[in-house]
């Protein structure tokens, strides 16, 4: 499809930035509704906060207090997603506890709030609080049982990805960024884009735009001149312990603060959730200082936290809607989402969808399907809600234990482990590999990682990055020395998540991944030229003899 | 049942037994010093078996270690090479090296310049001193010679068309074959170690020839993982080289690697030999400065062990062997709670960027030590005049960016005992 030019250019009925929940979620909303798309990322799925949060699936106990509209619309949409993605969500349950010191006021008045949202709320006494939630401090004064729920935020993407892909044309290409738009008479008509990969241009012809970048909302906007999203970054990061600490979900019971919330991640706990306003989007990660202060916090709730052995932290920002006159404060700015149409700012056929949360992903897609479906006068109803998300053998890999189910089940000793923390066996590589979407037609470590549980084990990726690495190798996935490169991009990645948690028993497994990058794979000084051969020696000889 | 208490009385004791401890062992026993070792060898295995000397600064890779020394001792007046002379250096390395060849090992002899040697995935680092059975890589390399390298059906982290694809823009003539190991065809994982103990068996060694011939084609040398035994890998090299008229090399493997492995059955078999006593596998609990003696306490399977010495040489590694720890707030050494030199706060212990060519300042923390290696006291005093610290957990080196590990460990040792005798 290239032109005169050697310019690539593609078509398609809409183009969706950004491959998040939302915009994953946009795709598979306009598939089911017969409309084509083809759905772009500048890195990879979920990069930005779709990946970087805890997994919670709200039951709106959390904004039950401040914004009764969002833990409404939560309670709805979590139980949506009970329904259509039963495989990605563990219904795990939630306490909101409060401990001496905080405020028993706002606890007294928490079950009167859920009511007002619907939300289910069941009081429990200290006892009954600790029996189904032991790690829970002796110190509890008041307890209330909610229905959150945790969810597998690379399991949904992966799945809207997948679903889109199985019902018409719809395509994801990753690694490709919008540079810039093309705008003839109130339209625009393509995108330019450079793929990061190749490092070269391609030109995407649509009907339809749609801008569901998350943080980047505001920048991928104004590249079509559109003035009009105003947003508040909030960062917030989280930990990951070695093993599941509680249950269920289990809340503070006092307004939002640092280390008020553990939620359990199939084998793991998060623990969160900072929330510091900042103003650039560039180097977003955890810092020593939002992990001890994440501990300090924790610990009120959960003693055992102090000797708790973590394996990462990460971070996110919250792309959160800055509503005129709102106090700059992240912890208080709406989790609502606004669907912007940018009529007012000339712009007939483009819309950016900002602000949410990962549970009602799934309406802001149906928001905007709705405007977009409406613009290419299509008008099926939106399916999202009704039909169940697919669970085919490309999309459930992220599932804890997945893996090690399978390899058991075959019981093929020829199938060796590559990832002896998550067991992920050479098989489960091979069908991420052959049947993960955005898997086509490169396979990195990373790629890998985002689509499996290769390197979310307790060594963080120094040892299956290189048994995967090898696999790859072997495979003739790679030829040349991109295989190593991309290991060091992996394992340096992993590093910003690892540093701030580095004490303790990790400081001994940090030493050796570093001992095994640097002195055995020696990818701190990647590319040492051999000594000069022989023949080269004697060439120049000769040279200088001459 | 009461278990008695053994007591062991020794002129030394030596708490770690990685090369640094083992080093001091060597050294110690061949002055006449009466030496108690005791340590776990955990970290051993993780070693490529390479002996580095010093083999990157934080810009580059060093083809001549000696130079860069020099260069060292200007820019890092604290580096503990820098209590050092070339002498010493040239010294310690010469005996530690023939020791090893008495007790059945064989390395390449210093010399005057790093050899740039293979590493498993297809990369290649300088190194100062190779295991006899790794040696002729360097010559294969420098010659751009037919090598055939081989890998096995089950051996994880090893793959010959990794290195092969890595290195043939340069190295054109390199060729991957996988093979499947004698009796061990399963498909199943297999074990570099399992494999180097079966190679000891010669109807194992003819069979794996046997099926070697039938792809050598015209392979001028043969490359395979480090797995050419475990006691004997000099007479199994050798072996295995007439079987096939043809040189060989091995290529270390990622941890538990054959090549540490050996070192540590060696030392803990022919240490004793030595004269030296040696408790090995167990963790020395607790150590109390006597006035008279030194006392240090452990325990093993046949109860509670007491050993009284003269002197004392700290080798107990850094964090993967237990001999720094590190809480939330700061980096400590367990066993006598010497006070060790450390960035201030956690937030200073790494760079932002892994691979930052700096290196991560927590890795330069440690025990500072006088000409003598006596560990120091934040006003510089000594400690105990009677307490060395030799290796690894010696403060303000960082042996694996600058590729120094067993050079230090050995010229430390060699230092330390001289000052103690």
């Amino acid at each position: 499809m290239s032109n005169k030019a050697g310019l690539l250019e593609l078509e398609t009925e809409v183009l969706i930035i950004g491959g998040g929940v939302t915009g994953t979620g946009v795709m598979r909303d306009l598939a089911l509704r017969g409309i084509s798309c083809l759905l772009i990322d500048r890195k990879d799925l979920n990069a930005g906060a779709s990946g970087g949060n805890h997994g919670l699936l709200h039951s709106g106990g959390r904004y039950a207090t401040s914004d009764c509209e969002t833990a409404a619309e939560c309670r709805i949409e979590g139980e949506i997603l009970k329904s259509i993605a039963a495989d990605a969500v563990d219904p795990c349950g939630g306490i909101f506890a409060a401990v001496e010191g905080d405020d028993p006021d706002f606890a007294e008045k928490f079950p009167q709030h859920c009511e007002r949202a619907g939300i289910s709320c069941t009081e429990l006494t200290n006892t009954e609080a600790r029996q189904l939630e032991p790690a829970l401090s002796d110190r509890v004064f008041a307890a209330f049982q909610v229905p959150d729920a945790s969810i597998d935020p690379f399991r949904l993407t992966l799945a809207n990805v997948q679903h889109a892909k199985q019902i018409n044309d719809s395509d994801y290409l990753p690694h490709t960024q919008v540079i810039s738009f093309e705008i003839t008479d109130g339209e625009i008509t393509s995108a330019i884009c450079q793929d990061h990969r190749s490092g070269s241009i391609l030109k995407i012809r649509a009907r339809q735009f749609v801008n569901a970048t998350g943080a980047w909302a505001k920048m991928v906007a104004e590249l079509a001149d559109c003035h009009d999203v105003n947003l508040l970054y909030s960062k917030g990061s989280l930990i990951i312990s070695n093993t599941r600490i509680t249950q269920g979900v289990v809340n503070r019971l006092r307004p939002p603060g640092d280390g008020d919330i553990v939620v359990p991640g199939g084998t793991v706990s998060l623990l969160g959730t900072t929330s510091d306003s900042i103003d650039n989007l560039d180097k977003i990660r955890p810092s020593v200082a939002e992990v001890d202060r994440i501990l300090k916090q924790g610990t009120a709730l959960i003693p055992g936290l102090e000797t708790t052995r973590f394996i990462r932290a990460f971070a996110g920002v919250r792309p959160l809607l800055m509503s005129s006159g709102a106090a700059q404060d992240g912890r208080r700015a709406s989790r609502g989402f606004t669907l912007y149409d940018h009529q007012q700012q000339g712009l007939s056929n483009f819309a950016t969808i900002a602000g949410g949360k990962l549970t009602t992903y799934r309406l802001m897609a149906e928001k905007t399907g709705d405007l977009v479906a409406k613009r290419l006068n299509n008008s099926n109803p939106c399916r999202t809600a009704e039909l169940t998300l697919p669970t085919d053998e490309g999309v459930r890999w992220t599932e804890p234990g997945y893996s090690a189910r399978h390899w058991f089940k075959h019981s093929n000793a020829s199938d060796l482990i590559l990832c002896e923390c998550e067991m992920v066996p050479q098989s489960a590589v091979d069908k991420v590999i052959k049947l993960a979407p955005g898997a086509e037609d490169e396979m990195t470590v990373q790629a890998i990682g985002l689509r499996s549980r290769i390197g979310k084990g307790t060594c963080q990726g120094a040892f299956c990055s290189m048994r995967v690495t090898s696999h790859l190798y072997d495979q003739h996935i790679y030829n040349n020395r991109d295989g190593l490169r991309h290991m060091r991009d992996f394992v340096g990645g992993r590093f910003k998540g690892i540093k701030p948690i580095l004490w303790g028993e990790q400081m001994p497994q940090f030493e050796l991944a570093e001992t095994m990058h640097c002195g055995l794979m020696g990818l701190d000084f990647f590319e040492p030229e051999l000594p000069k051969s022989d023949d080269q020696v004697k060439s120049e000889n000769s040279e200088s003899s001459s | 049942m009461i278990k008695k208490t053994r007591q062991y009385k020794s002129e030394l004791a030596v708490v770690g037994a990685g090369i640094a401890g083992c080093a001091v062992t060597v050294f110690a026993q061949a002055r006449g010093i009466q030496t108690t070792q005791i340590g776990n060898s955990g970290a051993l295995a993780y070693t490529s078996g390479y002996f580095d000397l010093l083999g990157a600064d934080s810009s580059e890779y060093l083809k001549d270690p000696w130079a860069g020394l020099a260069q060292l001792r200007e820019s890092e007046p604290d580096h503990p090479y820098s209590k050092l002379t070339d002498q010493d250096l040239r010294d310690s390395l010469d005996e530690f090296i023939t020791a090893l060849k008495k007790m059945g090992l064989s390395y390449s002899s210093p010399g005057e310049k790093n050899h740039l040697a293979m590493l498993p995935a297809g990369a290649c680092k300088p190194t100062f001193c190779l295991p006899e059975t790794m040696f002729k890589g360097t010559l294969a390399m420098t010659s751009r010679a037919k090598v055939l390298i081989i890998d096995f059906v089950g051996l994880q982290g090893f793959s010959a068309q990794e290195i092969v694809a890595n290195l043939k823009s340069q190295w054109p003539q390199l060729r991957a074959e996988r093979m499947i190991f004698p009796e061990m065809e399963s498909g199943a994982q297999i074990f570099p170690e399992v494999m180097a103990r079966a190679l000891e068996v010669p109807a194992t060694r003819e069979e794996f020839a046997r099926r070697l011939k039938d792809i050598v084609e015209d392979a001028e040398y043969i490359a395979m993982p480090a797995m050419l035994g475990i006691h004997r890998p000099d007479f199994i090299h050798s072996e295995m080289e007439k079987l096939l008229g043809l040189p060989i090399f091995e290529i270390p493997t990622i941890p538990p690697a054959v090549a540490g492995i050996r070192l540590r059955e060696l030392f803990e078999q022919k240490l004793p030999a030595l004269g030296a006593t040696v408790i090995s596998q167990h963790k020395v609990q607790r150590i109390e400065f006597e006035n008279k003696s030194i006392r240090l306490y452990l325990q093993d399977s046949y109860g509670p062990v007491e050993i009284e010495a003269e002197k004392l040489v700290l080798a107990s590694g850094r964090f993967l062997s237990g001999g720094l720890t590190a809480d939330q707030q700061e980096v400590k050494e367990p066993l006598i709670d010497l006070p060790v030199q450390q960035p201030d706060g956690r937030e200073n212990w790494f760079c932002e960027s892994y691979f930052d060519s700096a290196g991560h300042a927590v890795n330069r923390s440690g025990i500072v030590v006088n000409e003598k290696f006596q560990p120091l006291d934040f006003k510089g005093r000594v400690i105990d005049k009677r307490l060395y610290a030799a290796g690894i957990l010696l403060a303000n080196q960082d042996w694996i960016r600058q590729r120094c590990g067993a050079g230090l460990a050995i010229a430390t040792a060699y230092k330390a005992v001289k000052s103690l005798s």
